[in-house]
């Protein structure tokens, strides 16, 4: 059933996400099962599957947070491990939860991510600047971030990993907590910077599929169920729905 | 250095932004004053020297310090944003020594803030201040020992009340290890450890401070024992950062 064939793209624009072979025990709970796939420049991947699935941790991993069992990854040629911060320095994350410190203003919460990234003077307020535009944070700027809704935090996280444009952007439940008009919103900046970026976006909305990525990996159990593009997947059920695909391949691997 | 210092500025800022700082320094001073006054015998003793001051400020920062540091990484874990801050370009050293280095400036600046102890005794004698000043300086060190201890086992867990209570017990076996409470026990135990303990003793470093001696060797222990606990920090944050 994985579809282990690697997807055109794959093949024609250099992998700048490569994942290989990468696990993660937890005592004698195995999270993420040997799990490899590559991400071109120009791909949006949906990293999809049911809660408990492995996608977070897989995730952590990709960003250098959670050291892995075995295996690696590499980003733009970059090992998460041995060559760390190389790798962050390329990387826009969003952790799960969007998690931002509450006491700073959204300004000054990327001011502190700017400068940590080496960022100064004119191109600094730039960067912000440009930053809070594509996140629609004009509003807010000089609110505390623990006075704002869900939304609105979650946009602070989005900001921060979009900051230094990076050439990779690994983000964790982009769209949880927004309103249909913000995931609409997100969606169409995820579909704007995809030509330039590789993206992998984890979320269990499975319209999100259809709507913002190139390609889908559906992962159960730690374990990578299904990949390819949207199309393909629908079409591995009689329904052509991605609903019933993605109940028939997770509960098939339970 | 440039990352550590940009960490520091922003921990140190989160320490103002919230009602931490104002907390911490009034109950600090208040603490301080009542017990150089009221049990110390400020005036009674009619020397002008800070000596009553420096015989309680290791106790105090005994209670209060661990209450600086048991947010430090716990907080960070609790929030998730141990996640954000370890996944930027950051070493785990650049973020260790940064908050050590913000919660030590805050220890400074409240330090700093009891300047009216050193101006009284300055307009009702003639104090020797250089022994008042190696005493801050003393007392700078045991603050920064006390942080060191408490950020290490502030990162081991997500649970600030642990963190808090922890802290207390270890800094207080490392501040009296010289005390009879300790080397009782051990002498009767291991001998061997008597002697260590002896001279590991915080505060019987501190009391040369408050006599005005400035011994290398005591700057030596006071940067060794930080060195080692921020070290240990590191190892801590690195293994358990994810849990």
């Amino acid at each position: 059933m994985p579809d282990s064939t690697p997807r055109t793209p794959a093949l024609v624009a250099p992998a700048l996400i490569e994942i290989d072979h990468l696990t993660k025990r937890f005592g004698g709970f195995t999270a993420v099962d040997d799990v490899s796939f590559r991400v071109a420049k120009g791909e949006v991947l949906g990293f999809l599957g049911p809660n408990g699935a492995g996608k977070s941790t897989t995730m952590r991993m990709l960003a250098g947070f959670m050291i892995p069992t075995a295996g690696t990854a590499r980003i733009c040629g970059h090992d998460v491990q041995t060559d760390a911060i190389a790798a962050r320095r390329v990387l826009g994350f969003l952790p799960e939860g969007a998690p931002t410190y509450p006491e700073m203003t959204v300004a000054a919460f990327l001011r502190f991510t700017a400068r940590v990234r080496g960022f100064s003077g004119g191109e600094l307020l730039d960067r912000i600047d440009t930053a809070i535009g594509l996140t629609g944070l004009h509003g807010v700027r000089q609110q505390t971030v623990e006075t704002l809704s869900k939304g609105f935090k979650r946009r602070v996280g989005l900001a921060q990993a979009l900051l230094h444009d990076p050439d990779v952007l690994v983000l964790d439940e982009p769209t949880d907590g927004l309103d249909p008009n913000q995931k609409h919103e997100v969606r169409n900046l995820i579909a704007r910077m995809a030509a330039e970026k590789a993206i992998v976006i984890s979320t269990h909305i499975l319209e999100e599929v259809d709507a913002v990525c190139s390609r889908a990996i559906v992962i159960a159990h730690g374990r990578i169920v299904a990949d390819g593009t949207p199309a393909e997947l629908e079409r591995m059920d009689p329904s052509g729905k991605l609903d019933d695909v993605f109940r028939k391949l997770t509960m098939q691997a339970a | 250095m440039r990352v550590t210092w940009i960490i520091a500025q922003r921990e140190l800022a989160a320490y103002f932004a919230t009602p931490v700082a104002t907390v911490f320094i009034v109950i600090f001073l208040a603490l301080q004053g009542a017990l150089t006054f009221n049990l110390g015998n400020f005036f009674d003793r009619g020397q002008a020297d800070l000596a009553p001051f420096f015989n309680f400020i290791p106790w105090v920062f005994l209670l209060l310090i661990p209450a600086i540091t048991m947010r430090l990484w716990a907080e960070e874990r609790r929030l998730g944003t141990i996640e954000l801050l370890l996944t930027l370009p950051v070493t785990r050293g650049q973020a260790v020594v940064g908050k050590f280095l913000a919660a030590w400036a805050f220890c400074a600046i409240a330090l700093a803030l009891t300047f009216p102890f050193v101006l009284t005794v300055n307009y009702l004698g003639q104090p020797d201040n250089g022994v008042i000043a190696s005493g801050y300086i003393g007392a700078l060190l045991v603050a920064g020992a006390f942080l060191s201890v408490g950020a290490a086992i502030s990162a081991s867990t997500k649970n600030q009340v642990i963190a808090f209570v922890l802290a207390v017990a270890v800094c207080f076996i490392f501040a009296v290890a010289s005390y009879p409470i300790v080397t009782d026990f051990l002498s009767k135990n291991a001998p061997v450890l008597a002697e260590v303990a002896r001279r590991i003793s915080v505060f019987d470093r501190f009391l040369n401070f408050t006599r005005g001696v400035i011994a290398l060797r005591d700057v030596i222990f006071f940067a060794s024992f930080i060195g080692f606990w921020l070290f240990l920090n590191t190892v801590i944050v690195e293994a358990r950062k994810a849990d």
